[in-house]
């Protein structure tokens, strides 16, 4: 089991800005020890028998809701998921009347997705249920940069000293702001790359390096991590046209060669193919992106036994 | 409801109060004496003049300042059309509340106060069941759309003091510049609400280091720069006097002192959140910091001090924005812009600034009561001068009272204030020689 240093006291998993050093690397080691659960034949542990969780979803997704899922299930929480476009949300149900009616079966942990920043921490203030933030608009993904600071360490051994480039809209980006604050809180060395439409300029003052060259950025990169761009930026005139995006930043083969051996290449998903980086490069052997889903598991696993420990 | 009637209801004698009148250079312990509504006298002859009266009611203002009535010359009465929000009868009992003894409600209302009917109605029922002064402000445009002017005449006649796009800034130059042009004629101001959508886009807080942190879209201040400085060029050629509201950037106070200095009639207000309050007060997601223009940096903070304490801004106005709570409990993509502001003001004033030594009384009743009343043209207004119309604020400097939203006589209660614990609070509220509001509970 986990030796621990310092206890978990938190109610809720809203963001990792409220999150201490410690208890970034508590969460880390507690899904190292869940992470042998998943490959036992019987992928089931008693820990949270008898809890109720409840996926609050008001965003498409694919990974992050099943993941949840698969989690609470490996803990043998009883597990309801529900879809925003299929509930009284759709006849003007507010967030919070929702939230309390489901308070009303008495649930013990509520994850919650949603396109407006900051929902979460306005939940948690109404709730009594443990809050876990799955996404809230352009603000913040906690589990995501939990389960990626997960896999750098899984194949680098540390996060420490590492050059961690991030490529692409991150000023849409909750995966990027999360992360950006993980690897600051565990040492890394952060480079961003993008056009300056989508880099925003108030990062400067975080202590990031940011830059518009990608084939410089990637020379020295440990981790090269990608996001995804949208298209409709291209709309809201962030951008001139996808062509000239993959042409400035698409990460292909050819490019990748200017890169360090060993350095490994990270997307939270879904990948457009071709765009943000070509098939070659996301099925290469560089490509870790398989390996952050599975890790999702563990890392959500910690994240509920922690919680769910704390409420006691 | 009150009646003005020639009756000694609206006589009242004021006594040993410190006495701040901007107007006539007057800061000393005096008597006021208010005669059928109207100040009468002054200092020892008003003592004189009330023992030959029977009956006059006397007030002790012991150990309080007695300033000309305060005018909050932007404010939200929501009626008529939002009356779940704030109506006349609500607002002006919060604006006694306050301290104010008159207010300027903004025409974005429903339907606008684009037309007579509607001037009518806010006067009619300001008479009818107001507790203080309200000066209707016309629309600028029709429906407030930013495209065909407004029977500017038809609402100066009705009881306009001014015309205004707040709330939904007209965006086309072109059509601003007419629409000062046409004012000029009516010897109003027009006063705007500096933003320029286009800019401002989405955004829910200031752009800057906060807005990327929260990950919240942001409001540049370049979309309130770039219309100040529009609307300065255009009062400019047109000549017709632009005041511009609730100034919240450092680029528009430059701007403004720079006009003022070129010698275009141009004024400007701040409101108390502006220059109490910056965008680090958003990392909690409360609602009751989500307001347009928003919350900006420390540095735009300290300029809007600086603008007060130069005579740059000339006025402290709340922008009143009241929002039920149904409406602001709500993830803050979602909630209204808009905080209230009228039960607040004064302490915040009082404490905030001068307290802390950054303006004196004499320049507070300057931002409150004398160039309100200058800028709107309000006869009567801003003084207590002989004949001046009996309107007066009690303030106990001394006082300190914690804010609890709870007590509030307004319908809302979304105060970005609440708990705060502040020294000075109004102690009177007197309207044409009444008493409306006593913080002894005596009116």
């Amino acid at each position: 089991m986990v030796r621990e240093t310092v206890p978990w006291t938190k109610k809720d998993l809203l963001g990792i800005e409220e999150l201490t050093t410690d208890e970034l690397r508590l969460i880390l080691d507690t899904a190292e020890s869940f992470r042998e659960v998943s490959a036992r034949e019987i992928k089931k542990v008693p820990a949270l028998r008898g809890k109720t969780v409840v996926n609050l979803f008001y965003e498409a997704s694919t990974r992050t809701r099943t993941s949840f899922e698969v989690a609470a299930k490996r803990l043998s929480a009883d597990v309801l998921n529900i879809a925003a476009s299929t509930s009284s949300v759709v006849k003007g149900e507010t967030l919070l009347d929702t939230v309390h009616n489901l308070e009303a079966y008495r649930i013990d942990i509520l994850v919650i997705r949603h396109s407006c920043s900051g929902a979460p921490h306005f939940l948690a203030k109404h709730a009594r249920a443990s809050v876990i933030n799955a996404g809230d608009g352009l603000h913040e993904h906690p589990t995501q940069a939990l389960l990626d600071m997960f896999t750098i360490r899984q194949h680098k051994g540390k996060i420490e000293g590492l050059t961690v480039v991030i490529i692409g809209d991150i000023y849409h980006s909750r995966v990027a702001r999360s992360d950006i604050l993980a690897l600051k809180k565990l040492g890394a060395n952060i480079v961003l790359c993008g056009p300056p439409t989508l880099v925003p300029g108030y990062f400067a003052d975080t202590g990031v390096v940011m830059t518009y060259d990608v084939e410089k950025a990637i020379a020295d990169a440990d981790v090269i991590y990608s996001l995804r761009m949208q298209f409709e930026r291209q709309q809201a005139n962030f951008l001139p046209s996808i062509e000239e995006y993959i042409r400035l930043f698409g990460l292909t083969t050819e490019r990748l060669k200017k890169a360090k051996e060993d350095c490994i290449v990270m997307h939270p998903g879904p990948i457009n193919r071709g765009i943000e980086m070509t098939s070659e490069v996301a099925d290469s052997p560089r490509s870790v992106i398989l390996d952050q889903v599975t890790n999702g598991v563990a890392v959500r696993m910690a994240v509920m036994f922690l919680l769910a420990r704390a409420a006691g | 409801m009150w009646v003005s009637v020639m009756k000694d209801e609206n006589s009242l004698l004021i006594q040993n109060g410190r006495v701040v009148d901007p107007s006539q250079n007057l800061d000393e312990t005096a008597s006021v004496l208010i005669l059928n509504g109207k100040v009468a006298k002054i200092g020892k002859d008003a003592d004189t003049a009330a023992k030959t009266r029977k009956g006059i009611e006397v007030f002790d203002a012991s150990g309080k300042v007695v300033c000309p009535g305060f005018i909050d010359m932007h404010v939200h009465l929501r009626e008529p059309g939002f009356e779940h929000k704030e109506d006349i009868a609500s607002g002006t009992k919060a604006a006694a509340r306050g301290g104010f003894t008159s207010v300027a409600c903004m025409p974005n209302t429903n339907p606008v106060t684009d037309n007579s009917g509607t001037v009518d109605l806010i006067e009619h029922k300001s008479r009818m069941v107001g507790s203080v002064n309200v000066f209707p402000i016309g629309a600028a445009t029709l429906g407030m759309q930013g495209k065909d002017l407004s029977n500017v005449g038809e609402l100066v006649e009705a009881g306009a003091v001014a015309i205004s796009d707040d709330g939904f800034p007209v965006q086309n130059s072109y059509v601003m510049r007419r629409v000062l042009e046409y004012a000029y004629m009516f010897g109003i101001c027009f006063i705007s609400h500096p933003e320029d959508t286009t800019l401002s886009a989405e955004g829910l807080m200031h752009e800057g280091y906060y807005s990327n942190l929260l990950g919240l879209k942001g409001i540049p201040a370049a979309s309130e720069e770039v219309q100040i400085s529009r609307d300065i060029i255009l009062g400019e050629i047109t000549g017709t006097p632009v005041h511009i509201a609730h100034v919240s950037t450092k680029g528009g106070v430059q701007m403004i002192r720079a006009a003022k200095e070129r010698g275009v009639k141009v004024t400007a207000e701040a409101t108390p959140h502006h220059f109490s309050l910056t965008d680090a007060s958003l990392v909690s997601y409360d609602t009751n910091f989500k307001m347009k223009p928003p919350l900006r940096s420390e540095v735009d903070r300290e300029a809007i001090i600086e603008g007060l304490k130069d005579g740059t801004i000339d006025c402290i106005a709340t922008d009143h924005a009241p929002h039920s709570e149904n409406e602001k409990t709500v993830e803050f993509d979602k909630a209204p812009f808009g905080v209230i502001g009228l039960e607040t003001a004064i302490p915040v004033v009082l404490d905030k600034l001068h307290h802390s030594g950054i303006l004196s009384l004499s320049q507070i009743v300057e931002k409150l009561s004398v160039n309100p009343a200058r800028i709107l043209n309000l006869k009567g207004k801003g003084s207590l001068k002989e004949g001046a119309d009996g309107d007066v604020t009690i303030l106990d400097l001394d006082r300190e009272i914690e804010i609890d939203p709870r007590t509030f006589a307004s319908k809302s209660r979304n105060t970005p204030f609440a708990g705060w614990k502040l020294k000075g609070a109004p102690a009177a509220t007197i309207l044409s020689g009444t008493v409306v509001f006593s913080a002894t509970g005596k009116a």
